[in-house]
């Protein structure tokens, strides 16, 4: 193997990132367990009731959470995939596919919270409205980049393909955030924009950044096991895979 | 602290069936994910202990 000209990319290497996630997984699960823990019971126990919506409103302490983080892992993974293709990194467009089924189950998350919300604020459970709609694009985005990758059998074909869909699809991703200014909705504009002050009560505003970081946590948690499975499945047959596995406790 | 009891916490002030829908398949879904990930890594550190211990017995992989 000839060593690679940066020093950037030696610590991309596969094998160290094996061992340095390894290293920092149980700081990322411990993390989101005690932050979700803190999280929801500022929300559930000291945040007040709101004066419109009642207890209703309690939703949007996993439901907003989890649309940013549906926007930023399609982010996240555009950008790796991008990067596996353009400098052929392995390592990059690992971390792309990991972060795919992630970005999935955060987005079911968004638009199944957001009905059980919208039934009681709205009185139905779904509307053909812009924010919706181009959320709901988000998940079918995220399904065609799995099915496509996994329906190609050569690895670094499936990973360059996947990234033409991932990079294509990412103009999605401001049609989804700005959709409330640009359209009338029926959803409500942003509560949190960088250039004002947050039109929510402290306590609920604090709840609710406690469980986006509990979800970032998880986030890196679980894409991290995800790409050391992926890791182990494409480099069976390295040297470092090999003395790991005969070091290793057995199949259990 | 907001709940005089617990059937008053689970109600929601009516909301319960939306407020507890939202939080519980939240819960489910992450739950599946996380199992599915450690499961796929588990198993793909089977393979390859077993790959390495063929190859080190001198067999032939595969």
């Amino acid at each position: 193997m000839s060593s690679p000209p940066l020093r950037f990319f030696t610590f991309a290497a596969p094998s160290r990132f094996y061992s340095l996630s390894g290293r920092l997984l149980p700081w990322l699960w411990g993390a989101a367990a005690l932050v979700a823990a803190i999280g929801l019971y500022l929300g559930f126990f000291v945040a007040p009731t709101d004066a419109q919506q009642g207890e209703s409103y309690r939703i949007i302490f996993i439901h907003v959470p989890a649309a940013w983080m549906s926007m930023v892992v399609y982010l996240a993974m555009a950008a790796w995939a991008a990067i596996g293709w353009i400098f052929n990194a392995r390592m990059a467009s690992m971390l792309a596919r990991a972060l795919a089924p992630s970005g999935l189950v955060f987005t079911l998350i968004a638009l199944a919270t957001g009905s059980f919300w919208g039934k009681p604020a709205w009185g139905t459970w779904w509307v053909w409205d812009a924010r919706l709609t181009s959320e709901l694009i988000l998940l079918f985005l995220y399904l065609g980049y799995i099915a496509l990758v996994e329906a190609i059998d050569d690895v670094r074909r499936a990973d360059h393909a996947g990234a033409l869909l991932a990079i294509v699809g990412a103009v999605n991703v401001p049609v989804i955030y700005f959709s409330v200014r640009w359209w009338n909705t029926l959803h409500q504009g942003a509560t949190i924009t960088m250039s004002a002050a947050p039109k929510m009560q402290s306590t609920m505003l604090v709840a609710m950044l406690l469980l986006t970081f509990a979800f970032w946590a998880y986030a890196f948690a679980v894409v991290f096991v995800r790409t050391r499975a992926i890791v182990l499945e494409r480099e069976h047959d390295a040297q470092w895979v090999r003395g790991l596995a005969l070091s290793a406790r057995g199949p259990s | 602290m907001n709940w005089g009891s617990a059937s008053e916490f689970f109600a929601m002030g009516g909301y319960g069936v939306y407020v507890w829908g939202s939080y519980g398949i939240t819960a489910a879904l992450i739950g599946v994910e996380a199992w599915l990930a450690l499961r796929r890594r588990r198993r793909a550190l089977n393979t390859a202990v077993s790959a390495a211990r063929a190859a080190a017995a001198g067999e032939v992989p595969r």
